[in-house]
């Protein structure tokens, strides 16, 4: 599992090439890179605020139970924090599995709990100034899927 | 003991963290302390699903603090 916390820029294909090679008895990756919206201009940076040593225990957290769940052979999830441009890469997250039905919804799954419930703070830049961002009805209703056919 | 606030708390505030000397005993003297000195920001802190963490784990109600400890109060997350 590898679970990090960046300012930097990074790559999205160098991550995934990496990731694919980690390991022999995988069948299937799965990636998802989400990337700042402009909104056309109505965006000029989003700046991310994390607690560290905090925000990555508790992804760990949810990736180990992304393991369990969807037996997971290995799993890897990159935010930015700070300041990030329209366009650029801000969430990178790879499953890999035996086959692809595990690894497309670990990330779905994932991605769900980033967007909702992870410990980050967001602050929207734009031309009338700064806004605090919280997770849309949408984002609440996209993770609360993986409650429902709990068995 | 250091304490931290995160998102928007920390502009309520117009600080990001702080060391207090003596350090309150308890977490709710702690928010006294707070409040008494900035009404704003007690209120924001009282407010529904500001989280309270100790050296790094969710805590819920009152508790006993020591002087080294680190308090953070999480505004409600964003997600990324």
């Amino acid at each position: 599992m590898i679970i990090r916390l960046q300012t930097e820029r990074f790559d999205p294909g160098a991550l995934l090439s990496a990731f694919c090679n980690r390991r022999g008895d995988v069948g299937a990756v799965v990636s998802f890179t989400g990337l700042v919206r402009g909104e056309a201009g109505g965006v000029e940076a989003l700046e991310l605020e994390a607690y560290p040593g905090f925000t990555e225990t508790e992804i760990e957290r949810e990736a180990q139970a992304a393991i369990e769940r969807f037996a997971l052979l290995d799993v890897m999830a990159l935010h930015r924090i700070g300041r990030i441009a329209p366009g650029e890469a801000i969430v990178f997250v790879a499953t890999a599995a035996a086959h692809r039905r595990a690894a497309f919804e670990a990330a779905d799954f994932l991605m769900d709990y980033l967007k909702s419930r992870a410990p980050f703070w967001k602050k929207s830049h734009g031309p009338d100034g700064a806004r605090w961002i919280e997770p849309t009805a949408k984002d609440y209703e996209d993770a609360k899927r993986w409650t429902k056919d709990l068995t | 003991m250091r304490v931290l606030l995160f998102g928007p708390l920390r502009d309520v505030a117009g600080w990001r963290e702080r060391t207090l000397t003596p350090a309150p005993l308890s977490l709710s003297s702690l928010r006294t302390a707070l409040a008494d000195e900035d009404a704003a920001l007690g209120a924001a802190l009282d407010r529904p699903g500001v989280q309270v963490a100790v050296d790094k784990a969710i805590v819920r109600g009152d508790l006993d603090l020591h002087a080294g400890c680190e308090v953070a109060f999480l505004a409600p997350m964003s997600g990324g």
